[in-house]
């Protein structure tokens, strides 16, 4: 939650009916399926959320994470994350002053430039790379990989190492770049 | 020169054909046949017995005379084959098909030779789309194999057998649920459009004479949708008032993940199985799909396999870095689901081109996140001036068809749509999204476009700024 702006946080009005008693035609629950065990839980929840949550014991080192990255992502990322189309690139800091995507179109989106959240990365690098192959990957190889890609995109220091702690305590350049959707009908465009 | 449908003078004899020839019986009603004269005057004998003939109607002999003037040809040469073959006649040459032995019936029908749709647009690739060819469809329903597709991973198969949905966090109750477990659940049905958010975002780019509605505006499809509503769901799991966000998963390759405000699940959301009669297609997400109507489409998780309760959203990949949207002063929009009012005139349209002079019925679909389309105009000089287009039902969240006659003279003209929902949101102009966005802003591009037509009725891909 320390990480997580007001407004995300507690900015809707939620009233759910979980107390819901029932009526004789539709009771408060339906008895449907079956309870949902720890083991169940467990094999499917990979989720990270940006407090870190949800991230794995152990831990991965940038050196390592490099030779990785060359062995399972270089062949649709490019040797140096540069991307390889239709491949997204991965790597880049500019422009480093402001935050200009809105009026230039030709801007190319990076880890180091637009993403707001370092949690994301090894979240996204667990459940979905590489893309033939998803899963793969250990969870320390996942650190390893996540380490190298913030390293080359100048976040953290050459042969860094990163577990939970250090990584849910990284503050990205983008961070604070987002905004709630404001846009709310009628006459007015947004 | 443009005029309403309503009013149109071939549309309203058209109409009162139907009726003449359908005055005197119920054949009409208990057979559901199609507006075809011939069918039923040479079948039928007269009046059904017993059928009071309506005052002021005229028989069914005078109205075949009346309309034997023009449909003559096809009275005589569409006979009915078991007719034919009572009376003894031969079999007529092949330029004749109403006299050619026809198919027998079939287990799973297909469409007609003669009027194929255009396919979708596959890129073959694994993260990657097919577009619906809007421009060959009719009505608002897409026909399942035609809606639209954008994976992030390729299609899974799935056995529905061993399928499960978990539904666990800040739950007093979690539970593991079958798909017949799900099918035991009060269930809707609605109807809704899907769009993803990058709907429009190849034309904003670059925009090229030669694209189609397709291409443009391929990324939408409207379907009639079963399922369960999500508040049933969460209900059933004892949600906790806690609860602000749910996270969604799907059982693709890539495990897609999309953080969503509870509000959506106890306003309008389902969890759905069935998709225009049937069950959902693999490409939309079989056995189960969330379905967030009005809402871009990557939200709407497919191959639903867990629904996870929280305080706040995860900040997965595609909500962060991928579907979000900068803008002009240096920020970035984020959780931007709903899709805003958009209309795209269907016909005329590339590839086609006018052959004739005169009279066209110039149509298209409109759609809005926010609720109902309540107004569609239409445009044949950029935009000079409007012109209130007949709309068909318009569903909430669904496309709505819109249609107006229009006389093209032979002069170089516009076709421009623009659309307003029930919120008083008109569809802005290119100029105008710009200005309140910025150039950077590809996702929602709802803009008004339209179509150029040449004086030798070649149709081009037409931004109007």
């Amino acid at each position: 939650m320390r990480r997580i702006p007001a407004w995300i946080a507690v900015g809707l009005v939620v009233g759910c009916q979980a107390a819901d008693e029932g009526t004789a035609e539709t009771p408060a629950t339906w008895g449907i399926g079956r309870a949902a065990t720890a083991a169940d839980i467990a094999t499917l929840d990979l989720d990270v959320a940006p407090s870190g949550a949800g991230l794995p014991p152990g831990s991965g080192d940038a050196v390592r994470g490099a030779a990785l990255y060359q062995a399972q992502c270089a062949t649709c990322h490019g040797v140096n994350g540069e991307g390889i189309a239709p491949n997204p690139p991965l790597v880049g800091r500019e422009p480093r002053e402001g935050f200009p995507f809105g009026n230039d179109p030709k801007l190319v989106r990076t880890i180091g430039n637009y993403w707001p959240e370092a949690t994301t990365l090894f979240d996204y690098i667990r459940r979905t790379m590489p893309l033939t192959a998803p899963g793969s990957l250990s969870d320390p190889d996942v650190y390893s990989v996540t380490a190298h890609l913030l390293v080359a995109n100048e976040i953290l220091p050459a042969g860094a190492t990163l577990d939970s702690a250090s990584l849910a305590a990284i503050r990205m350049p983008a961070r604070d770049r987002f905004v709630r959707d404001n846009r709310q009908g009628g006459r007015e465009v947004r | 020169m443009i005029g309403s449908t309503s009013s149109n003078v071939v549309n309203e004899l058209d109409r009162d054909g139907f009726r003449m020839a359908c005055a005197g019986c119920t054949i009409c009603d208990r057979t559901q046949l199609s507006m075809t004269a011939e069918v039923h005057t040479v079948a039928d004998s007269g009046v059904e017995p017993g059928h009071a003939q309506p005052a002021g109607a005229i028989s069914r002999r005078e109205a075949i005379e009346g309309m034997a003037g023009t449909l003559g040809v096809a009275l005589v040469a569409t006979i009915p084959v078991a007719s034919a073959a009572q009376a003894g006649v031969s079999p007529v040459a092949a330029s004749a098909p109403g006299r050619l032995m026809g198919a027998p019936t079939s287990a799973l029908g297909v469409r007609s030779a003669f009027a194929p749709p255009a396919p979708r647009t596959p890129t073959g690739q694994l993260v990657g789309s097919s577009l619906t060819p809007l421009h060959s469809l009719s009505g608002t329903l897409t026909p399942s194999d035609l809606h639209f597709e954008r994976h992030h991973a390729g299609v899974p198969a799935i056995d529905p057998a061993t399928h499960r949905l978990v539904i666990h966090g800040l739950v007093d109750r979690p539970l593991t649920l079958s798909v017949d477990d799900l099918k035991r659940f009060p269930q809707v049905t609605r109807i809704h459009f899907v769009e993803c958010s990058g709907n429009g975002r190849a034309a904003w780019v670059s925009p090229a004479p030669d694209m189609t509605p397709q291409r443009t505006d391929g990324l939408t499809s409207n379907s009639e949708w079963t399922g369960v509503p999500l508040a049933t769901l969460f209900r059933e799991a004892g949600a906790r008032r806690e609860a602000t966000w749910f996270l969604a998963e799907g059982a693709d390759a890539c495990l897609m993940t999309r953080s969503v405000p509870m509000e959506k699940a106890l306003d309008d959301a389902l969890v759905v199985w069935g998709q225009n009669g049937e069950a959902l297609r693999p490409e939309q997400g079989f056995p189960l799909r969330l379905l967030l109507p009005g809402w871009e489409g990557n939200a709407n998780v497919k191959w639903l396999r867990r629904l996870e309760l929280g305080t706040a959203p995860w900040m997965t990949r595609w909500e962060t870095s991928k579907y979000t949207d900068p803008l002009r002063d240096g920020t970035a929009r984020i959780f931007s689901f709903v899709m805003d009012a958009k209309s795209i005139i269907t016909t005329p349209a590339v590839p086609a081109r006018l052959a004739d002079r005169g009279w066209h019925a110039v149509s298209g679909v409109a759609w809005s996140g926010r609720g109902r389309i309540t107004r569609v105009e239409v445009s044949a000089d950029s935009g000079s001036t409007w012109h209130d287009a007949d709309l068909g039902p318009a569903l909430p969240k669904a496309h709505t068809r819109f249609s107006m006659m229009w006389n093209w003279t032979g002069e170089p003209a516009v076709l421009l749509s623009r659309a307003t929902d029930e919120t008083g949101y008109v569809q802005p102009t290119r100029q105008a999204l710009m200005d309140a966005r910025g150039a950077g802003t590809d996702y929602h591009n709802n803009a008004i476009r339209g179509w150029r037509v040449d004086a030798d009725g070649g149709i081009a891909f037409h931004w109007e700024t």
